[in-house]
């Protein structure tokens, strides 16, 4: 290594800390009065949970015909919000177990909040199929369960039995890697605690961790078996998801590029949410120490890596309709981009494809107003995306006679307010009552020197 | 009777260095102690690799065939149902649960054993040697008969290993 250059790389977490501050600082924000923008935020995501609350009640009562849907447009807002909530649940998991795999250590500050995010999304998008059952209350027949109607069981040849199981395992994989790595934290909580009902129940949620190194020793290796398996398991669902629409003989939907085109487009969404959530979060919460700017950076640089598959999955898409010949095809992607449904179309295409464009300027990736309002510009258009892949590719079907407009009503758009409700009260609560850096991992990044410079 | 000699460290280093020193002088590590995972601890220590990785492929597996078999036995052999004339034994449909229930019992599997094993438990009270483990201190303890436990010798490598605190305590089994 004779050329061997020591370069000084800028620390992953800023200020000076040392372990004591970093345990100070995390846990600190559980015993501190909330700021005044946590209380805002809450409010405002509690008042619109409340909305969706009523919303969902009064649609379970009256029957889904309280939704804009007609007998061409069978799949609208639902199914929109059923799969944007997938996708945004996929960055979490890339954070948590790919970047993990890849040894990208930044990755500490940010994977607890962005597990978290993953696990309350997953939840959100649950909801939607179930709504969409009509008679949610016999949600427990999507399960193979032997049972007095023959037995009948569910047909394992459907798509929509495949998403059952892949969403399922991918919301209780995710929720046992979140807490397996936060066992530690709600120790060294417990530790701290100064309330008795306080150490109770960190007493209880931290199942008696002592730090033991022989514990430690098996439980990182279980931490990167988790890891593993979490990162075929996060491609998977969203390749699952995208077979609902795949397998289908529906023109616009028939393509064998959407695996690729939707897990892309998930970790495109996904990490635009997080920066969403965590330039609220560290502003919030104080913590631009911990999740600093060079967070925020590297996150952009993702956007613009998965906002190009999704560009060239988008022209791919167009390509394949002309190239096939088929009429069908190409009809409906000329409708896609100048039929009545055009404006959802251009609204898409603007926000995946030119916003993240502006992520190529350091100056725009390091003023966090900008990112804040370039995620959510890049949230509205994913949103899109799904809408238009679903509700263009229906409206105009083979029988000009069946052609249909849809419009939502409002009980589908409350019901989606109300699952943004959901989303964020959960992570609001979750900032306030959970340790929301992975301290042990903070910890074991600081490159902490001892006294006389340590032994090395 | 059990006697335990508990030593204290501020860093990461000094405690795998005064592991080594124990260790070369003969003493028992009963276990350490620390606020994160310490990287090569585990080798100085002389921890074999956990056998984990066995117990989770040993999962993956019989959640493939629970998944493959499962579905075959309910589609084609105790209700075959004809959904579109296809095959009741529709193999390359079933791949995609199987693979899902493959995940399911290999990361389930992986981690209750490791939480069974390890004894980290709902409910387990917590064995605490030394105060702020789970903070910033980083604590070892060697454990011996009592008699024959040198406690001159400890002492002196803790010293020079720059230990922050140690203390003895005796316990009967």
């Amino acid at each position: 290594m004779a050329n061997h250059v020591e370069t000084v790389r800028e620390p992953l977490v800023h200020g000076n800390k040392n372990l004591k501050t970093v345990t100070n600082d995390v846990v600190g924000i559980m015993d501190k009065k909330p700021t005044g923008l946590w209380w805002i935020g809450f409010l405002i995501a509690a008042s619109a949970l409340t909305l969706g609350i009523v919303a969902v009640s009064y649609q379970i009562m009256t029957g889904i015909g309280t939704w804009g849907l007609n007998k061409t447009v069978g799949w609208a807002f639902d199914i929109t919000n059923f799969v944007f909530w997938v996708g945004i649940g996929h960055a979490g998991t890339l954070i948590s177990a790919i970047l993990f795999l890849f040894r990208q250590k930044w990755r500490t500050s940010i994977n607890r909040s962005a597990e978290a995010m993953t696990i309350f999304a997953v939840m959100c998008a649950g909801l939607f199929p179930i709504i969409h059952m009509g008679r949610p209350w016999m949600a427990y027949w999507m399960f193979p369960y032997p049972n007095a109607r023959g037995p009948l069981w569910v047909n394992f040849r459907s798509p929509l039995a495949w998403d059952v199981f892949a969403i399922g395992t991918y919301l209780i994989i995710s929720a046992v890697f979140w807490y397996i790595g936060m066992i530690p934290d709600l120790a060294t909580v417990r530790d701290r605690a100064k309330t008795k009902i306080k150490k109770w129940i960190f007493g209880f949620l931290s199942f008696g961790w002592s730090g033991s190194f022989r514990t430690w020793h098996r439980y990182e290796t279980v931490y990167g078996l988790l890891a593993g398996l979490a990162a075929p398991l996060v491609v998977s669902v969203h390749t699952i998801v995208s077979f609902d629409f795949a397998t289908s003989a529906i023109p616009g939907w028939h393509t064998t590029t959407f695996p690729p085109y939707f897990v892309a487009g998930a970790v495109f969404s996904g990490f635009a949410m997080v920066l969403t959530l965590l330039i609220i979060a560290r502003k919030a919460m104080r913590l631009e120490e911990y999740i600093t700017v060079k967070h925020i950076e590297n996150m952009t640089k993702v956007i613009i890596l998965t906002g190009g598959i999704v560009t060239l999955s988008y022209a791919t898409e167009f390509f394949m309709a002309w190239y096939s010949g088929n009429g069908y095809e190409q009809f409906v992607f000329l409708n896609r981009a100048m039929g009545p449904f055009a404006w959802a179309y251009w609204i898409m295409v603007g926000c995946n494809l030119l916003t993240p464009q502006f992520f190529w300027f350091k100056k725009i990736r390091t003023n966090m107003m900008m990112v804040f309002i370039l995620s959510i510009f890049i949230n509205i258009g994913m949103w899109f995306e799904r809408f238009v892949i679903i509700v263009t590719s229906l409206h105009r079907d083979f029988l000009p006679s069946a052609w249909a407009m849809y419009t939502p009503s409002y009980v589908e758009i409350a019901t989606l307010i109300g699952s943004f409700g959901l989303f964020f009260t959960l992570f609001m609560l979750f900032i306030r009552y959970l340790p929301i850096i992975s301290i042990g991992e903070v910890k074991s990044v600081l490159q902490f020197k001892g006294r006389n410079g340590g032994g090395k | 009777m059990k006697k335990y000699f508990v030593v204290s460290f501020d860093n990461e280093y000094d405690l795998v260095n005064a592991t080594k020193s124990f260790k070369d002088k003969g003493f028992t590590l009963l276990d350490a102690f620390t606020p994160y995972a310490v990287h090569g601890l585990g080798k100085v220590m002389g921890l074999k690799p956990s056998r984990l990785s066995k117990i989770c492929f040993g999962f993956a597996f019989i959640g493939l065939v629970i998944g493959l078999y499962g579905q075959y036995w309910i589609s084609a052999v105790n209700w075959p149902i004809n959904i579109g004339g296809k095959p009741w034994n529709s193999m390359p449909g079933f791949m995609p649960i199987a693979f899902e229930t493959t995940v399911l019992f290999a990361g389930l599997g992986t981690v209750f054993t490791l939480l069974w094993r390890t004894g980290v438990l709902p409910g387990r009270k917590p064995k605490i040697y030394a105060p702020d483990v789970t903070d910033d201190k980083f604590v070892l303890v060697l454990t011996e008969e009592l008699g024959s436990f040198n406690s001159e010798k400890a002492e002196e490598i803790s010293t020079t290993h720059h230990a922050i605190e140690w203390h003895e305590k005796l316990e009967s089994k």
